[in-house]
C-alpha cells in the first residue's frame, strides 16, 4: 500500500503539489518512487522559470529508467531543491517530504481543479 | 508467444521481485533495491538466478573438432573439469555470442557443456548441428536449457556461502575458471568458479526440478538482473546482444577487446577474417569512461569529441552504485582510445564531459 497524503492533489503521471498558500510544493508520488527504484539523477528547471501545466519539466532517472517529470499546474520557479542533486535517494526516502522538487507561485489556482484528487489518484495506483 | 520463465518464477515472485524481459525470458530484475543488491555482492555475498542462460552440450568421437572449429579459443587447452571463456564468431569474424565452454570430467571421451546467453539456445543447437552436418562430423549435440537452473552465487563471502551446502565439496580447491560436480543440500550439481561480477564466487548447475532445494539451500542476499548489470559494468564486461550484436552492434573480439580469446593457431569459422584484423589491426576499439558532469550515459548515446563531433556510442551506461559515479562503455575510433583523453557524452542532447578510463572501474 502507497502513501497518498490528502494534503495535496495528484497528475496521472505520478507527480503531486500542495495546494495551499502564495508558494506550493511539486514532487513525485510515493508510488512512482517504488516503480522507479533507486533514484540517482535529477534534472530541474532553474528558479524563475516558467512552468506550463501538463508540460515536461524535469527527469528523474533510476538506475533502471529514466522518466520525464511533468507540471501539475502553471507558475513561477520560486525555489529548487537542490539537495536532489547531491542525495536524489532523498525522493525514495522521503517522496512527499524531504524529495519535495520545486516551489512554484501559482499563475492560475483553478488548474487546482483539473488535478486528482487523493481518492481519485488511489483508485488509480490500485 | 508467452515468455519463458525459470523454475522459481513463482518464488521470486513471493519474494517480493519485480520481473523483465530478457533474451525471451522473465526474469527478476530487482528484489528490493538494485544499489543494496549491488552492494550485498561487493561486500557480502548475493545470489542470482540466471537459469535463463542457454546450455548446450557436445559429445561423441569429434566434439572436439566441433567445438574447436565453432569457437574462437582453443577447446584442446582444456583439462577436464576446466572452463574458458570464449566467442563465437561468424565468416567476418563478428561475434555472434560469446560463452564458456567446460569440458566435464569423469567422462571417457572428452565431453563439452558451454553457456551461450539468454535466448541463443536454439541459434546455437542450429549451427552445432548444421556445421556438424556440412562437415560430416561424429557428434552429438543436446540443447540441455530447459535441464538446468543455474545460480550465481557472487562476493566475498559466496565460498563459505557455497561450503555450508557442500559438505563434502573441496571448493576452495578450485581455482577460478574450474569446476566440479559436487552435492549441495544433497542434489548433484555442477559448481564452477565463473562469474559475471568481478567478485570471487561460483555459478551452480542443477537440475530444473530441484532448483527449489538448491536455491533455499545457498544462503545470501537474492538479487535480480539490475545489480547483476551494475555489476559487470564496473567491470567492463561485455553484454551478448547490447556490447556486441551481429545486427545493431557488429564488432569482432578485437573491437570488443576480447583479443585474449581468438586463437589463430587453431583452425575455426571466421578465422581467416580475423588474422587480416590481427595484422591491419582495429579502428574502433571498446573503451570504459567516466563522466564528469553530473547525468547518466545509457544504451545508444552519441559520444563525441571534445569539439562536438560525434565520435562513437555508448552501449552501456549506468549510475555506478560503488562509485556513486556515472560510468560507461562503448566504442570509440582507436586514436580516442588513451586513458584521460577527453570526450563528451550527449545526454538529450546535452554535451556532458567525459574521460577515458580503461576497466575495470573499481580495484
Amino acid at each position: 500500500m502507497f502513501e497518498i497524503p490528502d494534503d495535496r492533489k495528484y497528475l496521472e503521471s505520478h507527480e503531486w503539489t500542495t495546494t495551499e498558500g502564495d508558494a506550493v510544493k511539486i514532487g513525485i508520488s510515493d508510488f512512482a518512487q517504488d516503480e522507479l527504484g533507486d533514484v540517482v539523477f535529477v534534472e530541474l528547471p532553474a528558479e524563475g522559470d516558467e512552468l506550463a501545466a501538463g508540460e515536461e519539466f524535469g527527469v528523474v532517472e533510476s538506475i533502471k529508467a529514466v522518466s520525464d517529470l511533468y507540471a501539475p499546474i502553471s507558475g513561477t520557479v520560486t525555489a529548487v531543491n537542490e539537495e536532489l542533486f547531491d542525495a536524489p535517494e532523498l525522493l525514495n526516502d522521503d517522496p512527499y517530504g524531504d524529495g519535495w522538487m520545486l516551489e512554484v507561485e501559482p499563475a492560475d489556482t483553478s488548474e487546482f481543479d483539473d488535478l486528482l484528487s487523493p481518492e481519485e489518484y488511489r483508485e488509480q495506483t490500485e | 508467444m508467452g515468455l519463458r520463465k525459470p523454475p522459481l518464477y513463482d518464488v521470486h515472485a513471493d519474494a517480493g521481485a519485480t520481473f523483465t524481459e530478457f533474451g525471451g525470458w522473465d526474469m527478476p530484475v530487482e528484489y528490493d533495491s538494485i544499489k543494496a543488491e549491488h552492494v550485498a555482492v561487493r561486500e557480502s555475498v548475493g545470489i542470482f538466478d540466471v537459469s535463463h542462460m542457454s546450455e548446450l552440450e557436445v559429445s561423441g568421437p569429434d566434439a572436439t573438432a566441433l567445438m574447436q572449429r565453432l569457437t574462437t579459443n582453443d577447446v584442446t587447452a582444456l583439462e577436464p573439469g576446466d572452463s574458458q571463456y570464449s566467442a563465437i564468431v561468424n565468416d567476418e569474424g563478428v561475434i555472434i555470442d560469446d560463452t564458456v565452454v567446460y569440458r566435464l570430467p569423469d567422462r571417457d571421451e572428452r565431453v563439452y557443456l558451454f553457456i551461450p546467453n539468454a535466448g541463443h539456445d536454439e541459434e546455437m543447437y542450429d549451427r552445432w548441428t548444421s556445421f556438424r552436418d556440412d562437415w560430416d562430423l561424429d557428434a552429438t549435440v543436446e540443447d540441455v536449457t530447459e535441464d538446468w537452473a543455474m545460480f550465481a552465487v557472487q562476493g566475498p563471502d559466496a565460498l563459505d556461502s557455497v561450503t555450508d551446502a557442500t559438505p563434502d565439496a573441496a571448493l576452495d580447491d578450485l581455482s577460478k575458471f574450474q569446476a566440479t560436480f559436487a552435492d549441495v543440500a544433497g542434489v548433484e550439481c555442477w559448481v564452477a568458479r565463473t562469474g559475471y561480477t568481478g567478485e570471487d564466487g561460483f555459478e551452480v548447475l542443477c537440475p530444473w526440478d530441484d532448483a527449489e532445494t538448491v536455491w533455499s539451500a545457498l544462503d545470501a542476499t537474492p538479487c535480480g538482473l539490475g545489480s547483476r548489470d551494475t555489476l559487470r559494468l564496473e567491470m567492463g564486461y561485455l553484454l551478448s546482444g547490447q556490447d556486441f550484436d551481429p545486427e545493431t552492434e557488429p564488432r569482432t573480439p578485437y573491437e570488443a577487446g576480447i583479443g585474449f580469446v581468438v586463437k589463430l593457431d587453431t583452425e575455426f569459422v571466421g578465422r581467416d577474417a580475423l588474422e587480416q584484423q590481427s595484422e591491419a589491426g582495429v579502428d574502433e576499439t571498446f573503451v570504459g569512461f567516466a563522466l564528469l558532469d553530473r547525468g547518466v550515459p545509457r544504451h545508444g548515446y552519441d559520444i563525441a569529441d571534445a569539439d562536438g563531433e560525434v565520435i562513437g556510442v555508448v552501449t552501456s551506461g549506468t549510475m555506478s552504485p560503488t562509485l556513486s559515479e556515472p560510468i560507461g562503455l562503448g566504442y570509440v575510433p582507436v586514436e580516442y582510445a588513451d586513458d584521460e583523453t577527453e570526450i563528451s557524452v550527449l545526454v538529450r542532447g546535452r554535451e556532458k564531459r567525459a574521460v577515458i578510463v580503461t576497466p575495470p572501474f573499481i580495484n
